[in-house]
């Protein structure tokens, strides 16, 4: 038995040619076979999704009817969906955005300092990433808290009492975006930081020489390198943020009102607390075709993106 | 002139990053020090106080937090050991042979990852209902798979794909058969990539909320889970949910520190190579 098409796997003549080359050919899938078992047998319900929402079964009657696409339809006119849409657009938009930003300038700053400090900050700064972001949120609420917690008595030094943070309408959708960004700009950060690190010298070199500005070395020799790095980061953020449901669920349930109802939190209400598992079924499958499609885009761009900058790279080094 | 310049600039760095390090890392810390405080302290803020065990005390010897310790413990191991059984085999073929659908099928897998967890959620509600298995180790650790086959394969697929067939020749021409090949040489140069990627997985099954909220009940509770009931059930004693929230992350940034070099192929499902 031999791992691969090799040379000397073929040198042997085999006395039955074609059951040889049947064994081989179907031995890759047999060994992933099992694999893909665990996994898809877990995908039946992607299947059941789509069915079910096409029909307006519900958790406490057993029997449902087929009822073709009114829960489509039904979805794309009611109010709670267009709410719903913009609150996950703006959710993912600035958790997304700001992890971005955030976890460029921080990468940025930690390369170029060496010394104790950022050494140090290099390893710690990962940490909120390990935390799950349930308890994060749970450690936030516990700060946030207006009588006990420690950011109240901070913004109090200021004369600002009283803060609403989650509470209010204007603030809920700042501070879960807030701890969208405390839990995954380390994520960036780790990822910019191996991109910073894979920048080749010399043509900085060079440019120092030419005398280019930091703003222009930054553009025309940084982010053509960083590029891919940065398409991956937006990539995990993005398919994250559109879906995230933990943060919002532990922070407010998606209150105050319906503020911080996205598609998923309203999914698992229509769902688990009115039972309409056909609509919830609507929403959801929605979220996912949105993401799907976006999904394929940022990986197009991304697999532009490094066949630029390793063909920079060559260069660099060449050069 | 430029040396003050330079020197202005280097402090400007230094205070930015020290500012993020505060945002980042202070939440962990007063975390910290919550699960010191008597219940008294907790409301006073200060910095200043006499610690006590008090809250470690309560929160494991007098409450059911072992249990939902255990609970994950059991499913997070479970998950991440059929994950490595199965993935690694499936990433060495993917690596290894050429055969129609590879790419799909590789994909396939990597995007049980991005499907919405909720999608996967609802219907497999019903199904566990059904099948028995909702509310038991068995049908978390099966849905975990979701979390940690993609990652694992992924990322040793990866380590597969860097080594050179040349070697499996050589093994081979000294008459080792395949598995003697796969578990002699193989395993050996893949190990540092299969451990980071298992402990990655491990992470992320750990802190999973989505799924245990809704598959599992008052039987199996990781310690999310229960965090959040605790949190919505009980008076809340402040010092003790620190504690609650201390050890269920210490695994995590223990197992984080340990696998730093490999952090990032793992994080990016093997797309950057650190």
């Amino acid at each position: 038995m031999t791992p691969s098409q090799t040379t000397a796997e073929i040198a042997v003549i085999p006395e039955n040619i074609n059951t040889v080359q049947f064994k081989t050919r179907i031995r890759p899938y047999l060994i992933i076979a099992p694999a893909l078992l665990v996994t898809i047998g877990i995908l039946i319900p992607f299947a059941m999704s789509i069915f079910y929402s096409l029909t307006n079964f519900d958790f406490r009657r057993r029997d449902y009817d087929f009822v073709g696409l009114r829960n489509w339809i039904g979805m794309f006119t009611s109010d709670v969906f267009w709410h719903a849409l913009w609150v996950t657009i703006r959710y993912a938009f600035f958790s997304t955005g700001f992890a971005l930003l955030f976890g460029l300038g921080v990468a940025m700053l930690l390369t170029s300092i060496d010394n104790a400090f950022s050494r140090i900050l290099r390893v710690a700064l990962v940490f909120p990433l390990m935390v799950a972001p349930v308890i994060s949120t749970l450690i936030w609420n516990l700060m946030l808290n207006n009588s006990v917690g420690i950011v109240e008595r901070f913004l109090n030094l200021f004369g600002i009492f009283g803060f609403p943070w989650h509470a209010s309408h204007g603030t809920a959708m700042m501070t879960a975006v807030m701890i969208d960004v405390w839990v995954n700009t380390p994520f960036v950060i780790v990822l910019i930081m191996a991109g910073l690190q894979s920048l080749p010298k010399s043509p900085f070199e060079s440019a120092k020489i030419d005398g280019g500005s930091a703003w222009f070395n930054f553009r025309k020799l940084t982010l053509p390198i960083l590029k891919p790095y940065i398409y991956v980061a937006l990539l995990f953020r993005l398919m994250a943020s559109l879906q995230e449901f933990g943060i919002i669920f532990a922070l407010t349930s998606g209150g105050p009102g319906n503020t911080l109802m996205n598609l998923s939190l309203s999914a698992h209400q229509r769902g688990f607390r009115f039972f309409e598992v056909g609509i919830s079924l609507t929403y959801i499958l929605f979220l996912w075709v949105v993401i799907f499609i976006l999904a394929k885009q940022i990986v197009k761009r991304w697999q532009i993106a490094q066949r630029t900058a390793t063909g920079r790279m060559a260069d660099g080094s060449e050069g | 002139m430029s040396t003050s310049k330079k020197r202005l600039g280097s402090i400007v760095r230094h205070g930015l990053l020290g500012i993020w390090a505060i945002f980042a890392l202070f939440p962990l810390i007063w975390m910290l020090i919550m699960t010191f405080k008597s219940e008294a302290d907790v409301m006073t803020t200060t910095f200043i106080f006499t610690p006590t065990l008090d809250n470690y005390r309560q929160v494991l010897l007098q409450s059911d937090y072992l249990r939902f310790f255990t609970d994950s413990v059991i499913t997070s191991v479970g998950a991440v050991l059929i994950s490595v059984l199965l993935g690694v085999p499936a990433a060495y073929a993917l690596a290894r042979y050429k055969f129609k659908y590879k790419e799909g099928l590789a994909f396939q897998i990597l995007s049980f990852r991005f499907a919405p967890e909720l999608l996967v959620v609802l219907p497999l509600f019903m199904i566990y209902q059904r099948m028995g298995l909702h509310d038991t180790y068995l049908g978390l650790i099966w849905v975990y798979q979701l979390i940690s086959m993609p990652l694992i394969i992924w990322v040793v697929r990866g380590y597969f794909e860097d080594i050179s067939v040349e070697i499996e020749h050589a093994a081979q021409v000294d008459g080792y058969n395949w598995w003697q090949v796969f578990m002699k040489t193989l395993v050996p140069l893949i190990k540092p990539g299969l451990v980071s990627s298992a402990l990655l997985a491990f992470i992320f099954v750990w802190n999973s909320f989505t799924f245990p909220l809704m598959l599992s009940g008052f039987n199996v509770s990781p310690v999310t889970v229960a965090a959040m009931r605790f949190l919505a059930s009980h008076t809340v004693q402040y010092g003790q949910m620190a504690v609650a929230a201390t050890i269920s992350a210490l695994p995590a940034v223990v197992f984080a520190l340990l696998i730093q070099k490999h952090l990032v192929r793992g994080l990016s499902f093997g797309a950057v190579k650190g």
